[in-house]
């Protein structure tokens, strides 16, 4: 104790001794200099975990995240979907003849039928998905196959696409425009929706294919090569992709906002997913300007123009319909992770306060052993 | 580096052939040159500015961890593994290897400059029949030089002449050999005939032949033909760069080495390497990581076999395998896939980052006013920048005491003369008058040759001399005549004494100012002013000091014809010799010896007889006869003197003052408070060693007891060692309990520990050098190591500098505790460099210690604030660093491994590349290097006040294996919550628009911005002191991130560099989404919720002292600084002896034979330099000294 406070003396610098020579200046003197920083004493916020701050926090935190996730689980609630796999894996399935007779040469596509009841009505917009399962676009050398000045629309990669793309860089000779595993891979099932009278008759719902895609991937990351409207000869002297049964410049050829490296549903494919198992936007089905619903319970018809093989891999296909709300599809992980460790929190808290209660005593500081 | 330098050396073909023998002609420089023996210019830089990048790289891709680096580089390039672009690795790297360049370049330029400024130093060379200035550096071989006094010597010279008598020439060896005692060289008689004649020197055509360049500073051999007669020179004859020329006016010499063959540059160069535990943990370590990695890979790699047999064989139709690889090459090509995305587990910027800290905190040092000394306006310096954290964790102290302890300076305090004590005040009621600064000092300036250093608070005794009081002048002419100092008086009036030891040189002065001034001597005579009046006293005999005798006399005779002895020596060997009459005189100086003792002065009793004519001739006589004799010559002349000094008349007793530095009580007290254990390592004798043990409350008066160890046999020293711990420690067993166990990187090293044993109280353990020398030996190391670690004190003395470094050596190898040896004298160099920490004292015995030391200061007691303040703070903050850096590390690297579970093991990264190249060196770096160099637990006045804070450090418990287990533990938990909580809240889900967000994109930025946000709430919580910059640093980051995140995803940066920044709009699309927000948030909150509870609960239930302190911190103010209380001096009688080290050297004084040979070499201490103003020129600081001989014995 009494030797902490010998240095308070002469060591803080006002030796008075030296003071007088300090001030002369004519020798440079190698005194430190005295600022905050570099006698480490630095104004500073001292925080310590105490009863005083940790309990609160730590009910507060159940306070807030219990509602919260009560909040998003009744939201997630309220979304409604459907799922329907149309894999064609049961033969009892509509599409397991196309399944199963699947060959990349064919040139008839085969469509099946798949009829479903959607025993809700779904109001406001809904949006239709294609879901694949173990499909790994992910992979690392999937994901790096493709070449994002080409589709940027850069003249020099369109004609010389980069080596990431082998081995679809090129065919016959020629470069592969898109190239690349992922643009490949491109999904080509054709779904359409009809809905089922009462009285038997299947009436389309329109499904608007534009809109599907990020604006920055439309606009920005997406170009076709400039130079000339017409597609065809901009990207001339380039090959198709091997499993693409027409050319780059045809994916949409009634609307050129649509074609070419800017066809959403192309966008949306290049845009690959993070986990194995996913979901893609397809078609949007806009809601009816009067007040009926969008999708009325009902019987509904799902046509299916099958090009794409997935069991080969043991992959599954979805089709999906979800209405959304301000946190997104449905997901009730979120809502159900909040309310468990909201309440975690609370009893966490009690616990600490009982802790608290049992021990501080020990904590007073009066007992530090010298 | 040597290996490099030669190898390099090979490459430029600077290689030449061994040198046989070096033979050189005088004044004859083309006949030297045909030989092309280097010049005198040095070179101590590595670089020049073409050499630099190609060097400087190669040196640094030598590095372990750059070499790792460059390998992944390279495997980067390949790209069926490369998992990530090459500027992942590239940038860092490049970064690093760039800030250690400028490190590096800075380092040489600063060599560049001190090769300049040594090299143009100015002397003088002969040149055509002329003195000539000249640069060092073109001094030539062959040239004759003249060197002045004090000056450098330039190069390796054959002394030719010297102004001195006998071609005697003085020099100061400190910076060579690190001995301060000047030793005396002497020229050969032919040609110290030629004195300063020029054209005899420039006629001199002498031809030298001798040994070829070596590193050894004892040894010279070789011969010098001149007109046909060859004459052999050895080491007395030759002066080496390095030294300095003392007491001597000039001297001429030829030069035979130069440059970097002289013997300075020839052992420069072997610095030894000091790494900390910390270091050496850290390699563990990282070893450990690459084994972890190394297994990591090897599962992920089978993980990617396993897949790509059963999954990706089938997905060939969508991604078709590589030509030519199937799934055992792929899984290997996985393999190194996986050691570059892994590779962030052994982060690069870890060793920088390490050198950063170390090197903020040794600026810390630098700066610190409290370590400031401001008498010698000295601050403090960490010499070595890599050191820090180690002074944290300190639990033996190895300390000198003369200069480091005590200020190695004696002022004359007190003395008794005829049963009058003086020195003390007293006020008018009769009560002791506590002496300070301000009391009235004693004004000497009737007395013109007094010396105005000198201070004294007792008028009376100064009345006394005045008025002509008979004993007190016989006192102070006592104090005149008997002692060996030369006195030096370069100008008339200004005398300097050279005195053996300080304590003769106090009592001398004292007498000179109290009027009778020692003003010089010749071989028989000695010349004092006495009371302004000269006389000249014939000096008839000398009878020295030595050990045994423990006094010393003067035989004088007056003007008048009056023979006198006077003596001087120890009370007790004075007492016995007193003539009866002096009886009741002896009483009384008896009682006033006891208060000085008991004040820790050194005291000394003072007597004196008249002798007369006749017995004084017989004697004469006899001991002419006697010091001629052949054999038993030292008894005989003892018995002489025995004869001579006795029936002597007591004048009185001095007691000197060896002032101890300021604060060095308090130091002790609260080192030892910290647990800290000190031992004192001097060469001082027992007593004095003892005294001041007490004096700075080392000893204590409440220890239990004391025990001195001074047996002079192996079986002695066992038994009084054995029988010291008995009593410690009844239940203590014969054998020691050693632990042995493997450390070190692959285990290799072993270690022994004793472990330590139990006391109950205190004891203090004092240990003679005699019988340090056989405790020491191999058979009763662990003896005494057990011994003495179970006492709180230990003291050895008499101690030679080897077995300072040995006793350290034996501590640090059988204790696996951090050392530190604090030292300001050459003769502490040895235990600086063995201890893991040296501390130099920049005190009075040179800059040799501080030199070789890796801090230095000014005052022993900053090594309080040195290890309780700034050490405390490095290890925490290193520790703290280091827990957090991997943890963040570990985390970031484990996402990836849950990951492959998701990507069929295919390597594929969590996040975006950018962000991997960025996270350690942009978003993370500043952040945790503002904790680890501003962070403080608790300020420096609360570290003081517990210095118990200071012992986690001295246990390692801040970190170790164990809390690096438990980083990797706590990684992995919130890896798994980083990884899979965006994992389930993101699979299957879509924007608020419907639009996609699942996406790889969109996955990876949420992924690393959950990641960043949980390392800066972790940082944050890790953080005790929250200053501006902390502040700034976090937010900055946090703000940086999100900042170069939008930029480096923005449409401007996509549109230019298309494939490097393939990631644009992901930031805006997905972080505009409650959900990314609201998975943030529980993501953060779930890593650091446990975290938090698990520290309250610890705080709770098991706090530590710095909870405790830093609580108490919190509630309450720091105590009002109290007054250092008086340390209390206990007033057991301890007496000590002026004559603290050698043996006088009384003969050199007065034997005229002396004068007439050549000095003896037996006698290699003649003067030291003790008034003398600390030399003004530069040292030669690129050099460093010889090494002992690591572990060699000493028997």
């Amino acid at each position: 104790m009494m030797a902490s406070s010998y240095n308070a003396k002469e060591e803080d610098g006002h030796h008075s001794g030296a003071s007088s020579h300090g001030a002369a200046g004519a020798v440079k003197s190698k005194k430190p200099d005295n600022t905050a920083f570099k006698q480490q004493r630095l104004p500073a916020w001292q925080p310590i975990l105490t009863a005083g701050t940790v309990l609160p926090a730590f009910f507060v935190i159940g306070l807030i995240f219990i509602p919260i996730g009560i909040g998003l689980f009744v939201s997630s609630n309220n979304i409604k979907e459907f799922q329907i796999d149309y894999t064609g894996v049961d033969i009892s399935s509509p599409c397991y003849s196309c399944a199963k007779n699947f060959s990349w040469n064919s040139t008839t596509p085969c469509v099946c039928y798949v009829p479903f009841t959607l025993n809700q009505s779904f109001e406001s917009n809904v949006f239709m998905y294609y879901g694949l399962s173990n499909f790994y676009q992910n992979h690392r050398r999937y994901v790096k196959s493709r070449d994002d000045s080409q589709l940027n629309g850069d003249r020099s990669a369109l004609t010389n696409p980069s080596k990431e793309c082998e081995p679809y860089r090129t065919s016959d000779g020629l470069p592969i425009a898109p190239c690349g595993a992922i643009a490949n891979s491109l999904f080509n099932d054709t779904l359409e929706l009809y809905h089922i009278d009462s009285n038997g008759t299947s009436n389309p719902i329109p499904l608007a294919k534009k809109g599907i895609a990020w604006w920055t991937d439309k606009h920005v990351k997406f170009r076709n090569p400039g130079g000339n409207n017409n597609l065809s000869v901009a990207f001339h002297g380039t090959n198709k992709p091997v499993n693409w049964r027409n050319p780059v410049y045809e994916l949409d050829p009634s609307d050129p906002e649509n074609n070419g490296f800017i066809n959403e549903d192309f966008i949306v494919w290049m845009r690959t997913a993070a986990l194995p198992t996913f979901r893609k936007l397809y078609r949007i089905i806009q809601k009816k300007p009067n007040t009926t619903p969008t999708l009325p319970s009902g019987k509904y018809l799902l046509t299916i123009t099958y090009n794409y093989p997935v069991l080969s891999f043991d992959g599954r296909k979805r089709m999906i319909l979800s209405t959304i709300s301000w946190m997104g599809g449905k997901n009730p992980f979120l809502g159900i992770a909040y309310i468990t460790v909201g309440s975690i929190c609370f009893f966490l808290g009690v616990v600490l306060l009982i802790i608290h209660h049992k021990y501080d005593t020990r904590n007073n500081s009066a007992d530090i052993p010298n | 580096m040597g290996l490099v330098a030669s190898f390099f050396g090979q490459l430029c073909g600077k290689e030449k052939k061994p040198e046989e023998e070096r033979h050189l002609r005088a004044n004859d420089r083309s006949f030297n040159l045909t030989y092309q023996y280097a010049n005198n210019a040095i070179k101590t830089s590595k670089y020049n500015i073409l050499t630099f990048l190609p060097r400087n790289l190669f040196e640094q891709f030598q590095r372990l961890a750059n070499a790792y680096f460059l390998f992944l580089m390279i495997l980067q390039v390949i790209p069926q593994v490369s998992s990530l672009s090459w500027f992942t690795t590239a940038v860092p790297l490049m970064f690093v290897l760039s800030i250690t360049a400028v490190k590096d370049a800075n380092d040489d330029i600063n060599r560049h400059k001190s090769d300049n400024q040594v090299n143009n130093r100015i002397v003088n060379v002969l040149v055509d029949g002329k003195l000539k200035n000249e640069k060092w550096m073109n001094v030539q071989v062959g040239d004759i030089i003249k060197l002045e006094n004090n000056q450098f010597v330039t190069a390796d010279l054959l002394l030719l002449s010297s102004s001195e008598p006998l071609n005697l020439v003085y020099v100061e060896t400190a910076e060579l050999d690190g001995e301060t005692n000047l030793k005396v060289k002497q020229a050969l008689t032919v040609t110290g005939e030629m004195g300063d004649n020029i054209d005899a020197l420039a006629g001199f055509n002498g031809e030298v032949r001798c040994e070829p360049p070596n590193n050894r500073l004892d040894k010279f051999t070789g011969t010098l033909s001149l007109n046909g007669q060859t004459a052999a020179l050895d080491n007395d004859k030759v002066l080496l760069r390095g030294c300095t020329l003392r007491n001597t006016e000039w001297c001429f010499g030829l030069v035979i080495f130069g440059g970097p063959d002289t013997k300075l540059m020839q052992n420069s160069g072997k610095t030894t390497f000091k790494r900390t535990s910390i270091d050496h943990l850290m390699n563990v370590l990282v070893l450990c990581i690459f084994g972890f990695l190394a297994s990591m890979c090897t599962f992920l790699a089978i993980g990617n076999a396993i897949w790509e047999s059963r999954e990706g064989s089938m997905f060939v139709a969508f991604l078709p395998l590589e030509k030519g690889v199937d799934s055992s090459l792929s899984s290997f090509l996985s393999f190194w896939s996986y050691i570059i995305v892994l590779n962030t587990l052994v982060p690069i910027s870890l060793y920088v980052s390490v050198e950063i800290i170390r090197l903020g905190n040794s600026f810390f040092i630098d700066w610190d006013r409290k370590m400031y000394y401001p008498k010698s306006d000295t601050p403090a310096q960490a010499r070595t920048t890599t050191l820090n954290e180690e002074l944290g964790q300190i639990k033996y102290i190895f300390s000198d005491k003369t200069g480091t302890l005590t200020q190695n300076i004696m002022t004359f305090n007190k003395c008794s003369i005829s049963g009058k004590a003086y020195g003390e005040l007293f006020d008018f009621t009769g009560h002791r008058v506590e002496i300070t600064e301000k009391t009235e000092k004693v004004d000497f300036s009737w007395n013109q040759l007094a010396d105005p250093k000198f201070v004294f608070h007792d008028h009376r005794l100064l009345e006394t001399v005045k008025e002509g009081n008979p004993d007190a002048q016989a006192f102070f002419r006592l104090l005149a005549l008997c002692h060996t100092v030369m006195p030096d008086e370069k100008k008339e009036g200004e005398l300097y004494y050279q005195a053996q030891s300080p304590d003769e040189g106090a009592l001398v002065t004292a007498a000179r100012n109290f009027g009778f001034v020692f003003r010089s001597r010749t071989p028989e005579s000695i010349t004092v002013v006495e009371m302004g009046k000269q006389v000249i006293y014939e000096l008839l005999a000398v009878l020295d000091f030595n050990n045994v005798r423990k006094r010393m006399s003067v035989i004088v005779r007056s003007p008048e014809g009056k023979l006198t002895l006077f003596c001087k020596g120890a009370d007790t060997i004075i007492f016995e010799r007193l003539h009866p009459s002096c009886k009741k005189l002896v009483e009384v100086t008896n009682t006033h010896l006891s208060d000085y003792a008991g004040e820790g002065l050194r005291t000394l009793a003072l007597a004196y007889k008249d002798l007369d004519e006749s017995f004084m001739d017989e004697w004469k006589q006899r001991h002419h006869e006697a010091s001629t004799a052949l054999v038993e010559r030292e008894e005989k002349l003892d018995e002489l003197y025995e004869e001579i000094e006795k029936d002597l008349l007591l004048l009185g007793a001095t007691a000197v003052e060896d002032k101890l530095q300021d604060g060095v009580p308090q130091t002790i007290e609260q080192l030892a408070k910290a647990d800290i254990k000190i031992w004192v390592l001097t060469g001082d004798k027992q007593e004095t060693a003892e005294n001041i043990g007490y004096s700075c409350n080392m000893l204590r008066e409440e220890m239990k007891e004391i025990f001195i160890v001074a047996a002079n046999t192996a079986e002695g020293v066992k038994e009084e060692l054995q029988n010291a711990r008995r009593k410690m420690s009844s239940s203590s067993a014969d054998k020691p309990s050693v632990i042995k166990a493997r450390a070190g990187l692959f285990w290799l090293q072993k270690t022994e520990t004793v472990q330590d044993e139990e006391v109950d109280g205190e004891y203090g353990l004092v240990i003679n050098g005699h019988s340090l020398a056989f405790a020491l030996e191999k058979d009763l190391q662990l003896e005494l190591l057990r011994t003495a670690c179970m006492c709180q004190t230990v003291i050895c003395c008499r101690v030679t500098p080897l077995q300072k470094a040995q006793v350290v050596q034996l501590v640090k190898k059988y204790k696996q505790a951090v050392t530190l040896a604090i030292g300001d004298g050459a003769n502490d160099v040895s235990m600086i460099k063995a201890a893991h920490i040296g501390v130099g004292i920049s005190g009075q015995e040179g800059m040799q210690a501080v030199l070789s030391s890796d801090f230095s200061f000014a005052q022993f007691r900053y090594l309080q604030r040195l290890l309780l303040v700034h050490g405390r703070w490095s290890y925490l903050r290193m520790c703290k660093f280091l827990q957090y850096f991997f943890y963040k590390n570990f985390t970031f690297t484990f996402v990836h491994f849950w990951y492959a579970f998701f990507c069929g093991f295919s390597a594929q990264t969590v996040y975006d590349e950018w962000f991997i190249t960025l996270y350690n060196l942009m978003y993370t770096a500043l952040p945790v290097l503002g904790l680890s160099i501003f962070d403080q637990d608790v300020n420096d006045r609360w570290s003081f006040q517990y210095p118990q804070l200071y012992t986690p450090g001295q246990l390692n418990q801040y970190f170790s294996k164990k809390a690096f287990v438990r980083c990797m533990m706590k990684s992995c938990y919130s890896s798994l919550i980083l990884f899979f909580i965006p994992w389930a809240a993101m699979h299957d889900t879509v924007r608020d628009d419907g639009k996609d967000i699942a996406d790889y994109q969109s996955f990876a930025l949420l992924a690393q911005t959950c990641l960043l946000i949980v390392m800066s709430i972790q940082l944050s919580l890790d953080t005790h002191y929250w200053t501006a910059v902390n502040q700034f640093f976090v937010w900055g980051s946090l703000a940086g991130y999100f900042a170069i995140t939008f930029t480096m995803y923005s449409n401007g940066m996509f549109l230019i560099f298309t494939s490097a920044f393939p990631f644009i709009g992901t930031a805006r699309n997905s972080l505009n989404q409650p959900n990314v927000w609201l998975t943030i948030f529980l993501t953060s909150l779930l890593c650091i919720l446990p975290v938090v509870a698990f520290r309250f609960i610890l705080i709770q239930l098991r706090p530590t002292i710095n909870d405790k302190v830093r609580h108490k911190m919190r509630k309450e103010a720091l105590p009002a600084p109290t007054k250092p209380v008086r340390v209390k001096r206990i007033s057991t009688r301890r007496s000590g002896y002026a004559f603290s080290h050698s043996q006088g050297y009384g003969d050199l004084v007065t034997s005229r034979k002396f004068l007439l040979k050549i000095p003896v070499r037996t006698r290699p201490a003649l003067f030291t330099e003790t008034d003398s103003p600390l030399a003004q020129n530069q040292p030669q600081h690129y050099r460093t000294i010889t090494e002992e001989p690591e572990g060699s014995q000493s028997p």
